[in-house]
């Protein structure tokens, strides 16, 4: 099967860009320069094109109670433009994806909108649908995939990009993580104010069909997924797939750090198995650090104790943009997780000092 | 379309030779630096260091990918340009003249027959 293209792809290609596949999409990598397109978003503001998440939409009488019983937030907590960070875990806690759930303006009932991370609709459409029947709850769930393009205005001038764009909308009087909609260059789009750079910033949803004049209208430095990683990192955000993954990194919220998207008073799949956990303690933990050596972490390096032993891995690393130094992500043993900490990552099979630094890794 | 000089010989994995007076210098191509994007680290053998034809000899990195170097031909390093150690970007801004990585003492003349003329590299990289 080919991959899944952005409905911008030709105008990506247009302007330079080069691709890269991601969770199934052929989604636009770098422009110019990552390090140029990272600058703009810290120092001004940026867009990418981040068609590739997922949307699934959830309506109905129990719309509520599959919410709440499919992710470890609490959905009641929001109100019709609020939004939260959430997980979706399975049986043992496990972390199967990371999502952002948006509660959209009431119709006849409460409605739900989720972004799931690229390449996880058709996974998150059969969990939500079966899990649906199984419970018998009244809830139609649909995937909105393809019928929302999604871009990301992030940066210090984010807000006046975008209230270039929609000057009737009051979008500078969202707090972080509220959402309306609002007309942008002519289009009812759903404005949110999050983001995945640690920079003010807005995402933008917007019909398919429309995607050309959204995002022509949205005056910005155009970044590729290569920024967008570099940003994360620096903030210790995690990345589907890379920091954990039900097959090959296998990780509760608590492991990975965001144990605060767990509500145990909350009925959900997954819940017994993370109250136990959350009783017992973690033996692992997700941690950032900085090479103190020359070189650059990458996934899959070692991460050693001073003595050389090997006591965990190297999930996300990168040379940092903004500080000009090596730093990464990675698992150890939560006898090493304090500041400072010494520890070593294998580069190459070869030992490089490195501290543990609690992220965000800048201010 | 990418420079490519027509004063030096190449590799199929995208380094340059040219001769400086009695050394010869080695570098990569400006198709090869705009394949790694942003170059944010280079390791290089030390003075002294023996080198065989084909012979990895180290590591250029940008953010997104990891590139093995290659030693077009076999010699002795007698310099390494130590700038990009501190400023890599000097690969992605001048790979050709501030960006150069090495230079040899050529240990069999013969071995440049081997490599790539400007034209032949230039139908591989089109």
């Amino acid at each position: 099967m080919g991959l899944r293209k952005p409905p911008l792809y030709g105008v990506h290609a247009d302007a330079g860009a080069t691709f890269t596949e991601f969770g199934g999409w052929d989604m636009p990598v770098e422009y110019d320069s990552i390090k140029a397109e990272h600058a703009a978003v810290r120092e001004s503001v940026g867009i990418f094109d981040v068609s590739h998440m997922s949307e699934l939409e959830v309506s109905g009488p129990d719309a509520t109670a599959l919410m709440q019983r499919l992710t470890t937030n609490d959905v009641t907590a929001l109100e019709p433009g609020d939004s939260q960070y959430s997980a979706i875990v399975n049986d043992e806690g496990v972390i199967i994806d990371d999502t952002v759930v948006y509660r959209l303006p009431d119709r006849d009932e409460r409605v739900y909108l989720f972004i799931p991370n690229a390449g996880h609709d058709e996974e998150m459409y059969d969990r939500w649908t079966s899990f649906r029947d199984d419970w018998d709850l009244d809830a139609t769930v649909e995937d909105v995939t393809e019928e929302w393009a999604m871009f990301a205005v992030q940066g210090p001038d984010a807000l006046d990009s975008v209230t270039d764009a929609a000057p009737d909308a009051a979008l500078g009087d969202l707090s972080k993580f509220q959402a309306t909609f609002a007309d942008v260059a002519g289009v009812e789009c759903w404005v949110a104010r999050t983001g995945y750079t640690g920079e003010d910033g807005f995402e933008v949803l917007c019909p398919w069909d429309d995607a050309e004049t959204v995002w022509s209208a949205l005056d910005a430095t155009p970044c590729g997924l290569g920024s967008r990683d570099t940003l994360r990192l620096e903030m210790g955000y995690l990345l589907s797939g890379q920091d954990f993954d039900p097959e090959t990194e296998p990780r509760t919220p608590y492991e990975a750090g965001i144990g605060f998207v767990v509500k145990l008073d909350t009925e959900f799949v997954g819940r017994d198995a993370l109250e136990r956990q959350h009783e017992a303690g973690v033996d692992e933990t997700f941690v950032g650090f900085a090479l103190l050596d020359r070189g650059v972490p990458r996934h899959g390096y070692d991460i050693a104790d001073a003595d050389g032993e090997v006591i965990g891995v190297v999930t996300s690393g990168t040379m940092s943009p903004t500080l000009s130094e090596p730093i990464g992500l990675g698992y150890v043993p939560v006898e090493y997780a304090d500041d400072e900490t010494e520890i070593s990552v294998l580069v190459r099979g070869r030992e490089k000092r490195a501290v543990i630094v609690t992220p965000p890794f800048i201010n | 379309m990418f420079e490519i000089p027509d004063d030096r010989k190449y590799l199929e994995s995208h380094e340059w030779t040219t001769t400086e007076g009695d050394a010869v210098r080695i570098g990569i191509s400006d198709f090869a630096q705009d394949e790694l994007g942003d170059v944010v680290f280079v390791e290089l053998p030390a003075e002294g260091d023996e080198l065989a034809a084909g012979e990895e000899f180290g590591v250029v990195e940008s953010i997104k990918a990891v590139s093995d170097l290659y030693a077009p031909i076999s010699g002795t390093v007698t310099a390494v340009n130590e700038e990009l150690f501190d400023a890599p970007e000097l690969l992605n801004d001048d790979p050709y003249g501030d960006g150069w990585m090495l230079e040899l003492e050529p240990a069999d003349e013969s071995e440049f027959d081997d490599l790539l003329s400007p034209e032949e590299y230039r139908e591989q990289t089109e």
